[in-house]
């Protein structure tokens, strides 16, 4: 094999391994954020809390993907988080459309559900939805079932004791 | 007895002496590649004839391992993430696992049986027909001529074939997760790029692949000019090559491992 071509497939093979790199660093670590091309309008939604919720992660309605999540930021003045939307064109919301922060399974990614209203104006690019609903947080609610059961136990306080005293006894045989 | 006895520990210590000498003549001669490494680099022809046949001649098989691996990754990290479901997760779990482990040590092992075993034979024959002892004759110095630029070639390609098996690995796993098992293809993205760090995920794997690109190609020079001019030597030498790149990767590995990625967690 001549020069040539030793040098042709020498750059070919350290231009593709370089691109490989810049693959790595840009699309699957996330240098750089890749802009999409633009065919849709953007919706603002502010929740109280997001819990584990990512950019791009699906936007759905009737469980169907509309849209992703653009960007997610705190708003500094009321400490809400304020996420952007980007949805296709083909689907208009109307004004009073809720949005809800779900979660896929138990454990699984969490994405937004819009719930279409009746309401016969239709959200424009970059208004936002009024009406949003937190996500859910497993932490809180089993803090708050905790804490029911904690003022439910006063009805039935000698039930715990009951059991251990017995016990008590048999170890003292 | 007693004869059987000193026979062995005459044995035990003379082969325990040859390695401990083998050892210091390997870093000796590592010594020596860097500082013949000069001439290398200000005759970049040799070292790009070194780079075709380490770098391109290899490029097939880890392309083809890296894209199979990716597939079957993502086949079996559905089985235990759909129980969970967190399938997901998969984008994170095939990155990760590529970008971290895989990429680096695979293309590493793939590269020592390929390159590595070429480059000890190559040297072991030049040696055994006594082209090297021809070039010191001519006033030539063979590390320089024949040894640095194959060394420099394997740490050159190496990196480089490990950025593509990890690239052809997430490209595989994608289309199994995203085009056969129908994971949504924003989600196999998004987390993904939200879990993977581009220094700390990426640099390290490539820090990594450097390590042992630097590990094979030393041993397999090594080895080669350590042979036994004979065809029983080449052979041993070439299969001691594989073998001891192998546990070398996979001990240097652990090492840094350790080192990068202790304590850390993906969130």
């Amino acid at each position: 094999m001549n020069k040539r071509t030793i040098d042709l497939w020498v750059g070919i093979f350290v231009a593709i391994g370089l691109s490989a790199l810049f693959f790595l660093a840009l699309k699957v670590g996330n240098l750089l954020n890749f802009k999409e091309e633009r065919n849709g309008y953007e919706l603002m939604a502010r929740f109280e809390n997001i819990g584990n919720l990512k950019p791009r992660a699906p936007v759905k309605s009737a469980g169907v993907v509309v849209g992703r999540i653009e960007k997610i930021r705190l708003d500094p003045k009321t400490y809400e988080a304020e996420v952007r939307i980007h949805l296709e064109n083909q689907y208009q919301f109307s004004r009073d459309t809720i949005a809800t922060i779900y979660t896929n399974g138990l454990l699984g990614e969490q994405f937004i559900g819009l719930e279409a209203g009746g309401d016969s104006e239709y959200l424009k690019d970059e208004e936002s939805i009024k009406k949003t609903q937190s996500a859910i947080q497993i932490e809180k609610l089993i803090s708050q079932f905790m804490f029911s059961q904690a003022q439910k136990s006063p009805d039935t306080p000698d039930a715990p004791t009951g059991n251990a005293a017995p016990a008590a006894g048999v170890k003292k045989k | 007895m007693i004869d059987g006895i000193t026979h062995w520990l005459i044995g035990l210590g003379a082969s325990v002496r040859a390695g401990v000498t083998r050892l210091g003549f390997a870093t000796r001669f590592m010594i020596a590649v860097f500082k013949a490494s000069g001439p290398t680099f200000a005759r970049p022809r040799l070292l790009i004839h070194e780079l075709y046949h380490a770098g391109v001649l290899s490029l097939i098989i880890v392309l083809m391992s890296g894209l199979f691996i990716g597939m079957v990754l993502a086949l079996q990290g559905y089985e235990t993430l759909v129980r969970f479901g967190a399938t997901e997760a998969m984008g994170v779990l095939v990155a990760l696992s590529l970008v971290r482990e895989l990429g680096p040590v695979v293309a590493g092992l793939l590269f020592a049986s390929r390159a590595g075993s070429a480059i000890t034979a190559e040297i072991g024959l030049m040696k055994t027909t006594e082209q090297l002892a021809a070039m010191e004759v001519m006033a030539v110095d063979p590390v320089a001529r024949v040894v640095a630029p194959r060394f420099w070639a394997g740490v050159i390609s190496l990196p480089l074939l490990a950025a593509l098996f990890s690239t052809l690995g997430i490209y595989g796993g994608y289309l199994v997760a995203v085009k056969l098992i129908g994971i949504d293809n924003g989600a196999f993205w998004g987390q993904m790029q939200a879990a993977v760090d581009w220094r700390y995920d990426v640099g390290n794997g490539v820090i990594k692949s450097v390590v042992f690109a630097c590990a094979v190609s030393l041993i397999a020079v090594f080895e080669g000019f350590d042979a036994t001019p004979t065809a029983e030597g080449v052979s041993a030498a070439t299969t001691r090559t594989v073998v001891t790149s192998a546990l070398v990767i996979l001990a240097l590995d652990f090492i840094l491992t350790v080192f990068m990625f202790r304590g850390s967690a993906v969130g």
